[in-house]
């Protein structure tokens, strides 16, 4: 089969001698067989790591954890700086993690139900791939979005039940936070953990709203009645 | 100047960060990928610790477990010491934030793991590793830890054996750099991709901090003890948790029969199933009888990896299974406070270390308790000893020597042998001959095989001369390490005329106590690799 792959300068076509093979393995031949400047980053193999996440055909997917297509497109995460071919710098994107406070702020003792864990199961089951960030629109126009795997972590430590200050991350995730999110879904739709980051900002919103919070945007709106009643 | 330098950031990298701020100290970690894309993210089973909280338990049982599976190549104190730590070091991850399962009234959930004699391994289904290393990533960031990314250990600096920090590649711009501190901590994880192909572990697991030690006079011990992992899946090497054996899962051959008792110690599940494979038969895994539900409560990473690996439902398909290299027991020879053998001023700790805990043969959920309790401690150490440290601005010719060597492999070297092939070749040599069951005479031309190698090595080198983001250039630098500890690796194979744990030879089945009950330690002096066998006391 034949894939292409979208390079720093060039796309270039590639010949993968292999019926049925991940598109890891499929880098991987290119690169140890036919062009060693090939540049992509990868780690673990198994989905777990994080590390490979790419564009194939405009969806996010793990390079180890997805089988390659005769005539697919690789390209590189969006709203990350491509370093080389399909390696992007992702420190910008980790930066968020900082900018929402994503970690428990004060950790009390307290007794923890089982389903109170299944609550958030889902949620620490995030590998940091970056997909989501690439699939956001929001980034588009506004590329200070704290975008979706760091509001999903906020919302996993802010449910949890250790957590007894909920309201500096919900301080910290007004701005360039969990308003600017359109709740379009596509974060849900590429998670290659069956993350949810839309339902998870939408949680937070009613959270924020029980701090004193609500929608900037709608604030904003007059909806044509200039306000006169 | 930075106080401690913290090389790798794993589970046992990020526990020793955060030990050594909290114990005052200013701290840099550097990685040679993201934090969170270590191996410690593959961890599945559980952490271990015996809370009794489903079966009763007892420290003494955790550590006589260990010390049974170890076959008599531990040391018994520090064994005692981890096992004794191990329910404050859960407690410390409960306050960090570890979404451990909890129990039906509300106490952390224990599973049973090979070689256990309770159910002992506290687990977060089967993402106990990722979950762990996340909320780890976590605290670092909420303490301001500085992480620097993309930084390859090249060489530590030495001078008078004082380890006084160490060169990098930045593999984001291709520059040489030195970066120097008062204490130096390893822990940059283990050599199972020596294995290439015949491995769970990752890709990086090239054992960048073991070479490095090697080449800066230290020692490494009980290289040769390699655990293979009973159940990879056969196409792919990919992991299935024991957990899988835990919960009730059973292992067939091709007519079907189960022809071993799935929760004995790895080793001998390796064999047991090396042993089927030589006969002609295929072995699976089976766990249709624990039904679809409980599967996807329980390993839920397990059944998709069949699905997309093997193309395999699990609730209603037995799995193709064989047996690979998963854990690196020997390492880095340290003494109890973690300190390197032969050096001063620098700590390993975590998979590339040797503490003697795991000894012959490593019981599953100690090497999580290991790099979280070890880590810990790493950290405390290395800050306690601060004020003692002295020689802090020595000029070194290092970084200039790795400068050089770089710049040469980008103008010198001239890429007329493909070293992805050699190392292809290499992984499926040790597999078959430096793997779960060894022979002298395939040792031997296995290490006259990788000795050819590297003697070629001037003819390998580089296909892509570009200098940024090379990762051609990470890829060779990690082939040269993995042939400097392959050759530790199979000469410690050698010398040790006997069968223990996962070391296993069929000329000498049995253990030999009164020769072997030793550590084998490898250093080089006079250009050459030398060794001894050091008697076990403890």
């Amino acid at each position: 089969m034949k894939i292409d792959i979208k390079r720093t300068n060039e796309t270039v076509t590639y010949d993968i001698p292999f019926k049925s093979t991940t598109l890891l393995q499929a880098l991987y031949h290119i690169k140890n067989h036919e062009e060693n400047s090939l540049t992509f980053s990868s780690n673990c193999r198994s989905g777990i790591c994080g590390t490979c996440a790419i564009r194939v055909n405009g969806k996010e997917v793990l390079a180890c954890a997805t089988m390659c297509g005769d005539g697919d497109l690789l390209e590189p995460l969006q709203y990350h700086e491509v370093q080389r071919d399909l390696k992007v710098n992702k420190q910008k994107a980790r930066e968020t993690l900082k900018t929402s406070m994503a970690w428990l702020q004060e950790s009390k003792d307290t007794e923890i139900q089982e389903e109170q864990v299944s609550l958030t199961e889902k949620q620490s089951d995030c590998i940091l791939c970056d997909s989501c960030y690439s699939a956001c629109p929001v980034l588009e126009v506004n590329p200070n979005f704290i975008g979706p795997f760091a509001l999903t972590r906020v919302y996993r430590y802010t449910a949890d039940p250790r957590e007894s200050d909920i309201k500096t991350p919900i301080d910290a995730i007004q701005t360039n936070g969990i308003w600017d999110c359109t709740l379009c879904g596509e974060c849900t739709t590429v998670c290659p953990q069956g993350i949810d980051p839309k339902m998870d900002i939408t949680m937070l919103r009613a959270t924020s709203a029980q701090f004193g919070y609500s929608d900037p945007n709608f604030q904003a709106m007059d909806f044509g009645f200039g306000g006169g009643f | 100047m930075v106080d401690i330098l913290i090389i790798g950031s794993g589970g046992a990298g990020l526990s020793s960060a955060l030990s050594a701020k909290q114990h005052g100290a200013t701290v840099k970690v550097i990685s040679k990928a993201y934090p969170t894309a270590s191996q410690t993210s593959m961890a599945q089973g559980g952490i271990n610790a015996s809370l009794g909280n489903v079966t009763p338990d007892s420290t003494t049982s955790h550590i006589e477990d260990t010390i049974k599976s170890a076959h008599g190549l531990c040391d018994k104190e520090m064994v005692r010491w981890m096992c004794e730590d191990a329910s404050s070091t859960i407690a410390w991850l409960e306050r960090l934030g570890v979404p451990f399962d909890r129990t039906p009234n509300s106490k952390i959930a224990q599973r049973q793991l090979g070689g256990a004699s309770s159910k002992r391994a506290c687990y977060a289904q089967d993402y106990t590793g990722l979950k762990i290393l996340h909320t780890l990533y976590d605290n670092c960031l909420k303490e301001g830890i500085e992480m620097i990314e993309e930084y390859m250990l090249l060489n530590l600096i030495v001078e008078e054996k004082v380890v006084l920090g160490a060169t990098f590649l930045d593999i984001v711009r291709g520059e040489v750099q030195e970066i120097r501190a008062n204490a130096t901590i390893i822990a940059t994880g283990g050599y199972g991709a020596i294995y290439k192909n015949f491995t769970t572990n990752s890709e990086g697991a090239t054992g960048d901090g073991v070479a490095s030690i090697l080449r800066a006079g230290g020692e490494l011990s009980d290289m040769e003890f390699v655990q293979f992992h009973p159940t990879a899946l056969k196409g792919s090497s990919i992991l299935i948790s024991e957990s899988a054996r835990g919960e009730g899962g059973y292992l067939v051959n091709s007519k079907g029969e189960r022809f071993i008792d799935e929760l004995l110690s790895r080793d001998i599940v390796a064999r047991a199933i090396a042993s089927q494979i030589a006969q002609g038969e295929e072995v699976f895994l089976d766990v249709r009888h624990l039904g679809e539900e409980k599967l996807l409560k329980l390993m839920p990473q397990e059944v998709h990896l069949c699905k997309l690996h093997e193309g395999i439902d699990p609730a209603t398909e037995i799995i193709p299974i064989k047996p690979v290299a998963h854990y690196t027991m020997g390492g880095i020879d340290v003494n109890s406070h973690l300190e390197v053998s032969k050096l001063k001023n620098c700590y390993a700790v975590g998979e590339c270390s040797n503490a003697k805990l795991h000894g012959a043969n490593r019981l599953g959920g100690n090497s999580l308790l290991e790099i979280v309790s070890l880590g810990r401690v790493a950290g405390k150490n290395a800050v306690e000893f601060l004020s003692q440290y002295t020689n802090k601005t020595e000029s070194s010719t290092q970084l200039k020597v790795d400068q050089d060597y770089i710049d040469e492999l980008f103008e010198e070297y001239p890429w007329e042998l493909n070293f992805y092939d050699l190392q292809n070749e290499l992984g499926e040599k040790f597999y078959n001959h430096v793997g779960i069951v060894r022979d002298n005479n395939q040792l031997n031309n296995t290490l006259n095989e990788l000795r050819v190698i590297k003697a070629s090595l001037d003819d390998m080198g580089i296909g892509d001369k570009n200098r940024e983001n090379n990762s051609n250039l990470v890829e060779f630098l990690q082939f040269i390490n993995m042939l400097e500890i392959g050759e530790v690796v199979i000469d410690s194979a050698l010398i040790r005329d006997e069968s223990r744990g996962a070391h296993f030879k069929e000329a000498f089945p049995n253990e030999e106590d009164k020769i072997y009950k030793a550590h084998s330690i490898f250093w080089i002096e006079d250009n050459a690799l030398q060794n001894r066998l050091l008697k076990v006391t403890v």
